[in-house]
């Protein structure tokens, strides 16, 4: 990933002031007549800023993406509240501007930087990728970001770094889920380096060429779609480099459950429920689950030798 | 006997409006992006809550000494059966659009699904004895017997709901406290004025206000 230091556009755009002002009309007459309707007379179009997004690419076989209401208003994000409708009513007490990334532990280059000078090392793109959640639905996605791999290259880790651990915001103020111990907070989730810089994994700061909303993990979030959901972490504020397999949020919570990889297998039951197939919201009849979510013939190989159905 | 004759008409009534607001929400779009995995839920909630309510019927009866409880607490037996039995068609016929195959799967490999199915099994009796010529079939004392399986159906439901949440586990615990204390209170002594007052004392076997769901036809 070429690095391109000049500054563009969106880096003059004061896009927190504009957070600040939709908070703002969250509040007003408006969103008290939105909230009496219907959800299906309220679900609206894509909203928030735009973001310049230098190239597409689809890589969800050209499926429609799932519209912006369901993937705004349909999400696991149990800091913003346990039920799916709760993220996006609670998004408002997150503040995703402004915001401090740290890039830390065995890295040459370490840096504490505001997400907007983050976001601004890199070209943006619009990623479409398929999104499957352990618990067996799925959507298709329109994200903008950037690859992982170029701010792995950027900060120049050590031959010490084999793993990546990303970190969500810990503030029960801001995500007042953490007040709860309903999980270990803060949210940790990690890859091995190879994953972490392999072209597939993606930062993601936006959705349908807008800023991310609160519910998606604003200001920056991972996305490994060959992976289950839950991998993609969240409202990050640290990117560590470290030697040893982190311990992650779910996989601490019920280790048989929610193994370290968790790829995307059709052939490894949750012991809960099958993983065989999954239903993608909209659809009424479910459809076969693939391996690595489809993404096999790019990923598969970083799996070599290794026994998918222990390490699951 | 027409005394409160409106009694169990609204007890019907009130326990369809969940129903009701399902039926709104579904058509409405309020069931949100995945209204199956929602009226799923919702249809297991209320078989719980309707099923703790019935439960609750002998407790209220024996230790406040109320009556309309048990008046109504065939109906609420029943509509138990109902929502635990949308439940069951919903994630059949719907969820798993009657692939028998992947359902017989879930009943044998999944605890979580093993255990719903098994309590719809056990309440399934509990409905098809609930009528009068029920009780007369298999005499007072044997039906008795036969309906405090009602509570092993709670705990399978409670159960189920524990097994089916991934963290969050809030609601199934309020039930699963919920039916404790109706446990607990069935070993408290029957308070000495509770009776179906105003009516002819039946004969209640032990008299501690068991977990009979058909317990309510009027005396006479």
């Amino acid at each position: 990933m070429p690095f391109r230091p000049d500054l563009r556009d969106r880096d003059a755009t004061p896009e927190a002031l504009w957070l600040r002002r939709r908070d703002f009309l969250r509040l007003g007459a408006a969103g008290a007549v939105g909230a009496m309707l219907p959800a299906a007379a309220r679900a609206g179009g894509p909203e928030g800023a735009a973001l310049p997004v230098t190239r597409k690419v689809d890589l969800a076989g050209g499926e429609k993406p799932s519209p912006w209401d369901v993937v705004t208003g349909y999400n696991n994000f149990y800091e913003l509240g346990t039920d799916k409708e709760d993220p996006r009513r609670n998004a408002a007490s997150l503040r995703p501007r402004p915001w401090t990334v740290r890039i830390e532990g065995e890295v040459k280059k370490p840096a504490s930087v505001d997400v907007d000078t983050l976001i601004s090392w890199f070209p943006l793109e619009e990623r479409i990728y398929r999104m499957r959640c352990v618990e067996a639905w799925s959507i298709v996605v329109p994200w903008v970001g950037f690859p992982l791999a170029g701010l792995v290259k950027r900060v120049e880790p050590t031959s010490r770094a084999k793993f990546v651990v990303f970190t969500t915001l810990l503030d029960p103020e801001q995500l007042p889920g953490e007040r709860r111990p309903i999980l270990s907070w803060p949210y940790v989730e990690g890859l091995r380096i190879d994953e972490a810089v392999h072209p597939l994994t993606l930062m993601a700061v936006g959705l349908y060429g807008r800023v991310l909303p609160g519910q998606n993990g604003a200001p920056l979030r991972l996305v490994v779609p060959w992976k289950y959901g839950f991998k993609g972490a969240k409202s990050l504020v640290s990117i560590r480099f470290q030697e040893r397999q982190p311990r992650t949020t779910w996989n601490l919570m019920a280790p048989n459950e929610y193994g370290f990889l968790a790829n995307v297998n059709p052939a490894v039951d949750h012991p809960r429920w099958s993983q065989a197939k999954e239903r993608r919201l909209g659809d009424f009849f479910k459809r076969p689950t693939l391996p690595f979510n489809g993404y096999g013939d790019q990923v598969a190989s970083l799996y070599a030798g290794i026994d998918l159905a222990k390490n699951f | 006997m027409a005394r409160r004759s409106w009694l169990v008409p609204a007890a019907v009534a009130a326990g369809l409006l969940p129903l009701a607001k399902l039926a709104f929400d579904g058509a409405t779009g309020g069931l949100g992006a995945n209204p199956i995995q929602a009226l799923l839920d919702r249809l297991g909630f209320w078989t719980l809550a309707m099923l703790t309510a019935t439960l609750a019927a002998g407790p209220l009866n024996a230790q406040l000494g109320l009556a309309w409880p048990l008046r109504i607490r065939r109906a609420l037996g029943l509509l138990t059966f109902g929502y635990a039995t949308l439940h069951l068609v919903t994630y059949a016929g719907v969820d798993q659009a009657l692939d028998l195959r992947a359902i017989l799967a879930d009943v044998v490999k999944r605890p979580f699904i093993t255990v719903g199915f098994a309590t719809f099994l056990v309440l399934l009796p509990l409905a098809l004895t609930s009528t009068d010529a029920g009780v007369r079939r298999l005499g007072f004392r044997r039906w008795k017997r036969l309906h405090r399986l009602a509570y092993l159906a709670a705990l399978g439901g409670v159960v189920h709901f524990i097994w089916r949440v991934k963290a969050d586990l809030r609601q199934p615990v309020l039930f699963a406290v919920a039916l404790g204390l109706l446990l607990l209170a069935r070993l408290l002594p029957r308070r000495p004025a509770a009776r179906t007052a105003g009516r002819a004392p039946r004969p209640r076997p032990g008299g501690e206000g068991g977990a009979a769901v058909g317990d309510t036809r009027p005396a006479g």
